[in-house]
């Protein structure tokens, strides 16, 4: 089985307002995944159907090759948006709890807590309540005990949100460590950077509707347009702007000129290759800079939501 | 199973380990106690004190009526004049008695006045009366040539010793206690239903804004939780009643250890004493407080401790899973007035109803409302210390079970819906649809 999760044709109806349109969806193993949309867009609903908080109304899911059953909760660990603690209890306390509502033992929890403990080093946290710690110290507690019980999957739906740089960073690589030791993680989240910092695969859903996914690599090769930006060293700006203009389709670069060369962005005619395009210029001016526009994630996002209006 | 023993384990915790719960459990009971001893102790003082009573008796008839008592002391002042002797009594004695020269007996008990600093004491004036009512009915009957031992041997003494069909002796304070029980209850038991109904709400709100919520759900099942929770809270509860009953028992252990040593004693004695001086015994020696400890003994106080823990379990369950669904479909505890008040009304009518129960406890009203299941817990506990047949019992907790079911189904539906959606505040018309989702 090389998937840990697969979503077949998932529909959610709340009265007669559609959140989710026969959405599938892949996750394959060890790989950290990227469920990205729009607010309003059927994220939260189908996050809520795998951790079956809900039921979907049709579809299947199925978990490590398993249909989804009630004890699979034990094997998924989450991190929801609205999340929080309770104020008035003490974080040991309340680590236990609910680490033994995801079927750990006391005692293994007790020690994995340590270990989580020492490593973030919160030691001196235990005997505290939540509302004496800051927003950020309790973040660190709910993400131990979203991993504590190891689980097989993990969703976190906006990890970084209430973490300040070094501590984003800090809960980051612990993500990859998880994916390293074999965890595999559905990631959602508005932050494009760090979609494309993390992500191997993604998904998009607008409007209910699953309209974009793949491996992210892929996904971008589909969406690049075939252009190029360039740094041209000449005499005669406005000439040489009009003379690629009629081979080429020329924009002005948005990127700053560095030393005076004109910079430009350049798209492919069909047919023509990069190799082509060199060529040419190579026979009008010096070649300061030629770079390949990848898109970013954040393009991406971008260009297929407005593609889906 | 064993996810629904921690949630009752947690919630059952938070509850006890409240600083308000502990101050309520302890302190109302030690506040209990302390009025209590208050009282007594107040009473006590007040009949050690010795009343000096003068007396100025012109008439010269009435003199050989005013011997000592262990609480009153008489002096005759009647050498010095009424005007000398309230001069001298001013400050000195609790008052003086006036009984004016008169030949005439019938206008005699007209003319004798009392003259006191402040008003006088009700039942040393009672004592007074009495005292001469009996002296000058006698001085009469001695006017009339009559034999007055010929009038003693007429004199019959009647007391009706009521029981009822089975054999209970019923008396007039043993009703009124059986009311004060019956009123008692049912009020703890609305107190209860309200307190921890509103506490289960609170924390639903709790785990609603602390958005804890939503971790919670992906490891147990909604259902899980709010049952967990009332059932956590329910614990409390009873481990606050049975603390309350135990203290209430040493509560009258105390009590009978003051008061009443004597009277179990004078209780068998009494069985072998002709009625006269039984009457005598209790005219004079038997104090109220024993009379209601002996009546005490009299109520169904078992019966009465396990219907309250029955009907508490019962109407808590019912109003508490109501007050969870309220908690779930509001953000905050100031959006549940709407929904409150008509959870209100019942148990608000039950304590109305219920106090016209406890004059008439079995009259078709109180068989109504003490088998309708909203209002059962309340008004049929404040029957039951007057003996309620067992049918109608169980017939009313039946009925109170299956309510319970199907309030808690339907109260789990909206809590389910309600608990993940923040930021609007719900009409009726949207709880409704929830039922539906």
């Amino acid at each position: 089985m090389k998937n840990i999760l697969t979503v077949e044709n998932v529909c959610k109806n709340y009265g007669s307002f559609r959140a989710l349109n026969d959405v599938s969806i892949t996750v394959p193993k060890g790989s950290v995944f990227g469920l990205l949309g729009p607010n309003g867009a059927g994220k939260t609903s189908l996050i809520r159907i795998i951790n079956q908080i809900t039921l979907p109304d049709s579809g299947t899911i199925y978990l490590d090759g398993e249909k989804l059953q009630p004890h699979h909760v034990h094997q998924i660990g989450y991190l929801p948006e609205e999340r929080g603690l309770y104020k008035s209890m003490k974080v040991g306390e309340q680590a236990l709890y609910l680490a033994q509502l995801k079927g750990m033992t006391e005692s293994e929890a007790k020690k994995k807590l340590k270990y989580w403990f020492e490593k973030f080093e919160i030691t001196d946290w235990w005997n505290k309540k939540i509302q004496e710690l800051s927003k950020g110290m309790a973040q660190k507690v709910q993400f131990i005990v979203t991993v504590l019980h190891q689980p097989k999957l993990l969703i976190f739906d906006e990890p970084f949100s209430g973490f300040d740089p070094i501590n984003a960073n800090l809960i980051k690589d612990e993500i990859l460590k998880l994916r390293d030791e074999g965890a595999s993680i559905i990631f959602s989240t508005h932050r494009m950077e760090s979609v494309e910092e993390l992500c191997d695969n993604i998904a998009l859903i607008d409007k209910s509707n699953k309209i974009l996914d793949g491996k992210l690599d892929e996904i971008k090769q589909e969406f690049k347009s075939n252009q190029y930006e360039v740094g041209l060293l000449s005499e005669n700006k406005n000439d040489l702007f009009k003379e690629i203009n009629t081979h080429f389709r020329v924009e002005n670069s948005k990127e700053a000129s560095f030393n005076n060369d004109l910079r430009l962005l350049i798209g492919l005619n069909n047919g023509d290759t990069s190799r082509d395009l060199i060529r040419f210029l190579n026979t009008k001016a010096e070649i300061t800079h030629f770079t390949e526009i990848i898109p970013s994630a954040n393009d991406i996002f971008l260009k297929a939501v407005a593609n889906n209006e | 199973m064993n996810k629904l023993k921690l949630i009752i384990k947690r919630e059952f915790l938070a509850k006890v380990k409240n600083k308000s719960f502990i101050v309520m459990t302890v302190l109302s009971p030690l506040l209990m106690v302390g009025l209590m001893m208050l009282i007594i102790f107040l009473n006590e003082k007040n009949s050690e004190e010795i009343r000096k009573v003068a007396f100025v008796d012109e008439s010269g008839l009435l003199t050989d009526i005013f011997e000592d008592t262990e609480t009153t002391k008489y002096i005759n002042l009647t050498p010095l004049g009424i005007e000398e002797a309230r001069k001298q009594s001013e400050g000195t004695y609790y008052g003086v008695l006036y009984i004016p020269k008169s030949e005439n007996l019938l206008t005699l008990a007209k003319e004798i006045s009392f003259y006191s600093e402040d008003a006088p004491s009700l039942s040393l004036i009672d004592g007074i009366e009495n005292k001469l009512e009996k002296k000058i009915r006698d001085l009469k009957i001695e006017q009339l040539n009559v034999d007055i031992d010929k009038i003693k041997a007429t004199e019959t003494n009647v007391n009706i010793a009521s029981e009822n069909f089975s054999g209970e002796k019923s008396s007039k304070i043993g009703s009124i206690l059986k009311m004060f029980a019956g009123g008692g209850f049912g009020y703890l038991i609305f107190m209860f239903i309200i307190i921890y109904g509103t506490s289960v709400m609170r924390s639903v709100i709790e785990e609603k804004t602390s958005r804890i919520i939503e971790v919670i759900i992906s490891s147990v099942k909604p259902f899980q939780l709010m049952l967990g929770k009332i059932l956590g809270n329910a614990f409390a509860g009873i481990l606050q009643f049975v603390i309350w009953m135990i203290s209430a028992g040493l509560l009258m252990v105390v009590l009978m250890y003051v008061f009443g040593m004597e009277s179990t004693n004078s209780d068998a004695a009494m069985g072998q004493m002709n009625p006269e001086i039984v009457q005598q015994i209790q005219e004079t020696s038997v104090t109220g407080v024993q009379q209601v400890i002996a009546e005490m003994k009299n109520l169904p106080i078992l019966t009465m401790f396990f219907s309250f823990i029955v009907y508490f379990l019962g109407g808590y369950l019912i109003y508490s899973s109501i007050y969870a669904a309220i908690g779930a479909a509001v953000d905050s505890e100031t959006d549940t007035q709407q929904f409150m008040m008509p959870v209100m009304l019942p148990l608000i009518i039950a304590i109305y109803v219920g106090f016209s129960v406890i004059e008439n406890p079995h009259g078709p009203i109180a068989l109504g409302f003490s088998l309708f299941p909203l209002t059962s817990p309340i008004v049929m506990l404040m029957r039951i210390p007057f003996g309620v047949p067992w049918w109608q019992i169980i017939t009313s907790m039946v009925l109170l079970v299956l309510t319970f079911i199907l309030i808690v189904w339907l109260a789990a539906k909206i809590y389910r819906v309600g608990i993940l959606m923040y930021g609007k505040k719900p009409s009726y018309k949207e709880l409704y649809k929830w039922l539906k989702y």
